[in-house]
């Protein structure tokens, strides 16, 4: 596989990314949430194989080992599991105004752009417009912890914002060093882990994951 | 050697209380082992002190005048929170509020929280310290809401959430930075090293790293406290017990800031232009005024003692933002003074809310009839948080306000105000719980006070005389810094 093709796959696998990212910001059924963050975990796992088998940076086939074992198996399978214990697999979340919800993510894809267009021109890596890519679907992560509701969805728009992280870090750099990458996943692991005592909890307490009856700290 | 003993103890305190932590002498045990962590980051110091600046195990660790004076802060309020604990959680114990389990996780993740602190004070990788801060939030989130109760679960919830947003910016930040170094050092392990990095500073991509600080300061200031991500901090510091606002407020602010000022020296390097300086006294600015303005508003006494804390993180951070030597020289002592007296209130409000069973400020009254001990503890604490002479929070104080006459006029009316409306504030409402007529009943233990005067005696001391080789050591932290 040549440079020129293994950067067009990479680019693909980013596009793919950004449009996974635009369907978590309008995906109302939490179990399909939890199906489209695994597909990210996987685009993920790809561009990181073809980034070390096309730049013979050894260390990225452990990255993306990682990735696939913790991000396309193991989070998915422990939420899918939360989920059927909270009995909320079939939940679906009444989201006011997707449209709007949309164009302001359009108008963020598109600032990330702007934004990342200086750096990328330094970028020496074989892709380039990945790391405009990879702030877009960053912002768009955030946007979607913004907007929802519900205690699930926030944590699965915060784990798809470490996604578009690790994706930046691949792309733009070849990786972080590898006990970076390790420790950063060792938290990821364990907020999950957290997430899912803190879910239980909540539930118990207010008799609902919806977030809005958690609104009584305030300033008078 | 001391490095290892320093991050070892605390581990293994914690993996020992994970086992033992429900038992009778688990809070002795926790006592214990923070001693243990203090002993030897006294040795870490002295050894620093003596021989200068050292990286350890293939230079993933790195210890210089900067940070080895809040490896020995850490370690010193760690201890007396901890000596200041075992009673508190023994009342909290029998007032019904915890049971063995959760007190066992309660010293389990004290002692991890210790652990993870002094790994990001200590690495010399700016990966780990990033993964260390975020160790920290998870440490402390299930401590948040240790009572269980909807107000505290609501906090820790949105501390998490939060505080792991604000650092997932901050990890951008990093790969940012990461990007521009490994042009310049080469793709590694070593191109995240901050000793690596200093040495190249100066070639580093001055756009990239403009950039990447805007992130680094969002994402870490997010811990800090800094106005306007600041919403986590007064509901954290309300709801979970009080040994963890102190820790909280008198530690992981600290360290949250070295990780930012580590990166402004940095980015300063490569820019060569005042660019973070400026953006660190705006924040600081805006978070000085608005905690004075919130102060006022508050009921709960903990939260005011919150807000307290964002205006103090403020001053630090205008005062490291202005930089040159005097005003880094007093943001050194403001983050000693402030830590110490911040966690020594901290104490005091713990034990008087044990002895009222509410914090709500207007139901606490006349401390001083029914606990003088107490009672001049929140009243010695809070003068002294409000930087009145001669404690040692009115020196750095003094010192930031003339730097900024000197070199920045227009800040020093904002800073003026902020502190006269926040002397107010605090007086005002402190003034009632300490004196007036109350009739309250005794503690079932009895409440820790050694700590409270220890800590408001260090600051009064700091206040009158600097003995001269903190003095040398500030000094040479402050030149780091410049």
């Amino acid at each position: 596989m040549d440079q020129s093709l293994s950067s067009q796959f990479v680019n693909l696998l980013a596009a793919l990314l950004l449009l996974l990212a635009f369907a978590m910001l309008a995906q109302r059924r939490v179990l399909t949430l939890i199906k489209l963050f695994a597909w990210q975990g996987a685009a993920l796992t790809a561009s990181t194989l073809i980034m070390a088998y096309a730049t013979g940076q050894g260390h990225l086939y452990y990255s993306a080992t990682l990735t696939l074992l913790l991000k396309v198996i193991l989070i998915p399978w422990i939420l899918h599991r939360l989920i059927d214990q909270l009995q909320i697999r079939w939940d679906i979340e009444t989201l006011i105004n997707i449209p709007v919800t949309m164009l302001v993510g359009i108008g963020l894809a598109i600032f990330a752009f702007a934004l990342a267009t200086p750096i990328s021109e330094m970028a020496g890596s074989l892709t380039r417009a990945t790391l405009g890519i990879a702030m877009a679907s960053v912002l768009l992560s955030f946007l979607m912890m913004i907007v929802r509701r519900k205690a699930v969805p926030q944590v699965i728009g915060f784990l798809a914002m470490e996604n578009s992280l690790f994706f930046a870090a691949t792309s733009a750099t070849y990786g972080m060093p590898l006990v970076v990458e390790l420790g950063v996943a060792l938290d990821v692991l364990v907020g999950t882990f957290i997430f899912g005592i803190f879910f239980f909890h909540i539930r118990d307490e207010f008799e609902s994951l919806d977030i809005r009856h958690m609104e009584k700290l305030k300033e008078d | 050697m001391e490095i290892a003993l320093v991050l070892g103890f605390p581990l293994l305190g914690g993996l020992l209380l994970a086992l033992f932590g429900h038992k009778r002498w688990a809070p002795e045990l926790n006592a214990l082992m923070s001693l243990t962590t203090l002993v030897a980051a006294a040795a870490l110091t002295r050894r620093v002190i003596t021989g200068g600046p050292m990286t350890a195990l293939d230079e993933q660790f790195f210890v210089d005048p900067f940070n080895v004076f809040l490896v020995a802060l850490t370690a010193f309020v760690g201890f007396t929170t901890a000596l200041f604990s075992r009673p508190y959680m023994r009342i909290e114990e029998h007032h019904g509020r915890l049971n063995a389990a959760r007190l066992r996780l309660y010293h389990s993740m004290y002692q991890l929280f210790s652990f993870t602190m002094q790994l990001c004070l200590l690495s010399n990788n700016i990966g780990i310290l990033w993964v260390s801060l975020e160790g920290a939030t998870l440490a402390t989130v299930l401590l948040v809401s240790l009572y269980r109760t909807p107000a505290s679960l609501e906090a820790a919830w949105k501390y998490f959430i939060l505080c792991s947003v604000g650092i997932a910016q901050a990890l951008f930040g990093i790969i940012l930075l990461y990007f521009a170094a490994e042009k310049v050092i080469g793709p590694g392990g070593t191109s995240l090293l901050w000793t690596h990095l200093y040495a190249v500073r100066d070639q580093l991509e001055p756009t990239v790293l403009s950039l990447a600080f805007v992130f680094l300061l969002v994402g870490f200031g997010t811990k800090v406290g800094l106005v306007p991500l600041h919403n986590w901090l007064p509901d954290a510091h309300a709801e979970g017990p009080t040994p963890v606002s102190a820790v909280l407020s008198g530690l992981l602010l600290n360290v949250a800031l070295y990780a930012v000022v580590r990166s402004k020296v940095l980015v300063d390097g490569a820019l060569g232009r005042n660019f973070s300086g400026g953006l660190m006294m705006g924040f600081g600015l805006l978070s000085v005024v608005v905690a004075a303005f919130f102060l006022s508003r508050q009921k709960d006494i903990k939260r005011m003692f919150a807000y307290s804390s964002i205006e103090h993180m403020g001053i630090v951070t205008f005062a490291f933002g202005m930089g040159g030597p005097v005003a880094a020289f007093a943001g050194l002592l403001h983050m000693t003074v402030h830590s110490l007296t911040k966690s020594a209130i901290f104490f005091t409000v713990g034990h008087a809310t044990q002895k009222t069973g509410t914090q709500n400020m207007a139901d606490i009254r006349g401390l001083i009839e029914q606990s003088p001990a107490i009672g001049w503890g929140l009243a010695l604490g809070s003068l002294a948080i409000l930087g009145m002479p001669p404690f040692g929070v009115f020196t750095s104080e003094f010192l930031v306000l003339t730097t900024a006459m000197h070199e920045h006029p227009w800040a020093t009316p904002f800073l003026l105000v902020a502190l006269g409306v926040a002397f107010a504030a605090i007086l005002g409402k402190v003034q009632p719980m300490v004196f007036g007529e109350t009739n309250l009943r005794r503690l079932p233990h009895a409440p820790a006070l050694v700590p409270v005067f220890v800590h408001l005696a260090i600051v009064l001391m700091l206040g009158v005389y600097i003995p001269p080789y903190l003095v040398e050591w500030y000094r040479q932290a402050a030149a780091f810094i410049g």
